[in-house]
């Protein structure tokens, strides 16, 4: 097997949980979309250029009700919002991806963040985790956009019984949270998270529980960092 | 609705996700070694996990009754998760670990309480 090839599938291995779950999902909004009668090419086009789960759905909704642009806009924007503290901490790592930065930027998913953030060592910033980390993100859209594509061509005629295979999601979440807790053994990050999830799940609207809990998430950490920090003056 | 129309609601859509994902790389691009920006990529990542996984669960039935794809008792989404847990913790392969959780979740859901 040449190198070029094995990397794309050592990628490909990584992304494998994820197409268990974009696949359906990915399907479910194609079959969603063709719910609102309009050019069957919108479907494939948004998962191209939005490429965004909880977002397209909204936009499914936004479609059907005949939202304005400008209400349109600023939906998408709060709904994604969480997105803003995942490029805080990845800063560091995509500083000189070079001409794949912006491309890594625009598939920042939860997905695809929960995969990055876990697979490799921060330090390790060579040009080979770049193109890893490409190629992570490319590959995770083609199982979004190859689902799409059969939501939209298949409609609901799909005789598969996938019922249940969106859980491949809540399985890679729990395992990259098991990974990060063997990797950062603090028990403070767990804490939080318990925190602001349950509250945000008994205090906000549905729409806005991941933004709420994430966060109410790095305000902890704003505030356990003004109360823990090191003299940083030593270091100058 | 024009083909028009449609082609500018998803530029809309576009734009406005793709300015919460770019944002912070343009508005803080020169504060990546900051020791606040450290602490945050060390411990963000972990949190936002965590809080993926309760997301993920939100449906479970004690919280809120008849969602998509959970029994009216919840049990499915449990135990799944339940396996996932024990087969990471034994053999620590997160392929088997979320194959064998998705299986399991998928009988139960389809054959046990369908």
């Amino acid at each position: 097997m040449s190198p070029a090839l094995h990397s794309w599938r050592h990628a490909a291995i990584q992304t494998l949980p994820v197409m268990f779950g974009y696949l359906p999902l990915g399907a479910a909004f194609g079959v969603l979309y063709m719910q609102l009668g309009l050019p069957w090419w919108g479907a494939p086009l948004m998962s191209l250029f939005i490429y965004a789960g909880a977002g397209q759905f909204l936009a499914v909704t936004l479609l059907a009700n005949h939202a304005g642009l400008v209400e349109v806009a600023v939906a998408s924007f709060m709904l994604n919002s969480r997105h803003l503290f995942y490029g805080l901490s990845l800063l560091k790592r995509f500083r000189g991806a070079g001409w794949r930065k912006p491309y890594m930027i625009f598939s920042l998913t939860d997905e695809t963040y929960s995969l990055l953030t876990s697979q490799a060592r921060q330090q390790d910033l060579g040009v080979a985790t770049h193109r890893l980390a490409a190629r992570i993100g490319a590959l995770n859209q083609l199982w979004w956009v190859l689902g799409t594509l059969l939501g939209t061509l298949a409609g609901a005629t799909l005789n598969i019984d996938g019922r249940g295979l969106d859980f491949a999601l809540t399985a890679l979440f729990i395992v990259l949270t098991l990974e990060q807790a063997a990797r950062l053994r603090q028990a403070l990050p767990f804490l939080i998270a318990l925190t602001t999830g349950l509250g945000a799940i008994l205090l906000l609207p549905e729409r806005h529980l991941l933004l709420g809990a994430i966060g109410a998430a790095s305000l902890l950490l704003l505030v356990h960092y003004r109360l823990h920090r090191q003299p940083q003056e030593a270091r100058t | 609705m024009s083909d028009l129309e449609l082609l500018a609601f998803i530029g809309v859509c576009t734009l406005a996700t793709f300015l919460t994902r770019v944002l912070p790389f343009v508005a803080l691009s020169r504060q990546a070694d900051h020791p606040l920006i450290l602490h945050l990529g060390r411990y963000l990542p972990p949190a936002v996990m965590a809080i993926l996984v309760i997301y993920a669960l939100r449906h479970l039935a004690p919280w809120s009754a008849g969602q998509l794809n959970v029994s009216p008792q919840g049990v499915p989404l449990i135990l799944a998760s339940l396996a996932v847990v024990f087969l990471h913790l034994w053999r620590r392969n997160a392929l088997l670990s979320i194959v064998g959780g998705t299986g399991l979740y998928m009988v139960l859901i389809q054959l046990v309480w369908p």
